[in-house]
């Protein structure tokens, strides 16, 4: 069935939405949880839980008890090709750790890995 | 992008910042594991999510015109059951229509019915914004009594949208499905739960879904989670389940906000909110009340 005018999906057609944005969101690796609230809520899905090796348990004096791998931590990350700065994140996180800064004071906008 | 919840939907489409349309669409198709069709009513989500030579669907998709979602399902559907019998396809396939307030309450509200009666496979989704918001907010009859839009604009003399809301719900129970529910994009989990049961119940189906508009309800990008969750606690969207004829409320706040609290987040509802239409809030609120109890009356909850 590849008769007629069908139209395939292609990632790489796609119109790179994060040249809309004048807010950025900005994660706080500290603050995160990962409980994944602004996974599910994010308008774009560009909000992805990765394992955040940084992350360690601490004790009441600050000391690491327990790597992150251990503890299964994950910390939310921001695709920013797609990302339009809505800032619905920043409204849903519970712990208040997504802060929305200007675009202008960011160098490269955090695209330079892909 | 996140990889897991794309698998249906991509990125790319050109929705509003702070729009929910995308999330409904994620959560309703990632509530089963079998493949699905999608046809698309006329709507935002039609014109954002297609945007030539990009398509951001990654499931077969088809868009016909703004009247006729229901019967293009209707037919796509018929077509599917053919060739099962003729053992051409053997695959599950579960249909699934999208279509906004103005293709599913004004416009398509025909060819719904008829798809529905016919008792067609599929779950029909509308997303409700309360007016026609892709062509510049004019009024529909999802509009609430006392919206400022685009045709019925507020002014010294006018309140805005004289009209009440249509009740949709009312008119697809009177088709005797076996499942409707009403939803909100604010309460996903909920929404996914209830696409769930819609996409395993055999016949027609029905989801209304509350999506918060950010450009012409005019709230800021950031707050369509806040301004949806209003809508269910001040009870101007409950949500509630029917299966079978049964009411089930899934929702039941003890002590709902009154309804200035959703009023004041909108600058649509901005003129309500003067000394001059206090009177007019006062009458939302009665209606809301006695739609609340009516509600909870046929759900026989106390």
């Amino acid at each position: 069935m590849e008769k007629g005018a069908v139209i395939k999906h292609d990632i790489k057609k796609a119109p790179k939405t994060g040249d809309w944005r004048y807010m950025k969101p900005e994660i706080n690796k500290e603050k995160c949880t990962g409980c994944g609230t602004c996974v599910k809520y994010c308008p774009e899905a560009v909000i992805e839980l990765t394992a955040n090796n940084e992350q360690r348990i601490m004790n009441k004096k600050g000391k690491a008890i327990l790597p992150a791998r251990l503890a299964n931590a994950r910390v939310a990350g921001v695709d920013y090709h797609f990302c339009k700065g809505c800032g619905v994140c920043a409204s849903v996180c519970p712990v208040k750790a997504i802060h929305m800064i200007k675009e202008a004071d960011c160098i490269n906008c955090g695209t330079e890995e892909k | 992008m996140n990889k897991k919840l794309t698998q249906k939907f991509a990125p790319g489409h050109s929705s509003c910042a702070g729009c929910g349309i995308p999330a409904i669409a994620r959560t309703v198709l990632n509530a089963t594991d079998d493949p699905v069709v999608v046809i698309n009513g006329t709507g935002c989500m039609e014109v954002t999510s297609t945007l030539y030579p990009y398509t951001s669907w990654k499931v077969p998709y088809i868009h016909n015109t703004f009247e006729n979602a229901g019967a293009t399902a209707a037919g796509v559907e018929t077509a599917y059951r053919v060739l099962k019998k003729k053992g051409k396809v053997k695959k599950n396939i579960k249909f699934v229509a999208f279509a906004g307030d103005g293709g599913t309450y004004d416009i398509g509200l025909q060819s719904l019915s008829g798809a529905l009666e016919r008792g067609h496979d599929f779950l029909y989704v509308c997303y409700d914004n309360q007016g026609y918001m892709n062509t510049g907010g004019q009024r529909s009859s999802a509009s609430p009594y006392g919206a400022s839009t685009e045709t019925t604009p507020a002014s010294s003399k006018d309140i805005g949208n004289e009209l009440y809301r249509k009740d949709i719900m009312q008119i697809v129970a009177g088709h005797h499905i076996k499942y409707l529910a009403q939803a909100n994009v604010a309460h996903i989990e909920d929404l996914k739960m209830k696409a769930k049961k819609a996409l395993n119940t055999p016949g027609p189906t029905f989801l209304l879904v509350l999506q918060p508009c950010t450009n012409l309800w005019k709230y800021p990008t950031s707050q369509y989670v806040n301004i949806g969750k209003l809508a269910t606690e001040t009870n101007f969207w409950p949500l509630y389940e029917i299966e079978n004829g049964n009411y089930v409320i899934n929702y039941v706040n003890k002590k709902p906000k009154p309804i200035e609290d959703f009023l004041k987040a909108q600058k649509r509802f901005k003129h309500l909110l003067t000394d001059k239409n206090k009177e007019e809030v006062k009458k939302i609120q009665n209606i809301l009340d006695e739609k609340w109890a009516k509600l909870k009356k046929l759900a026989s909850v106390k």
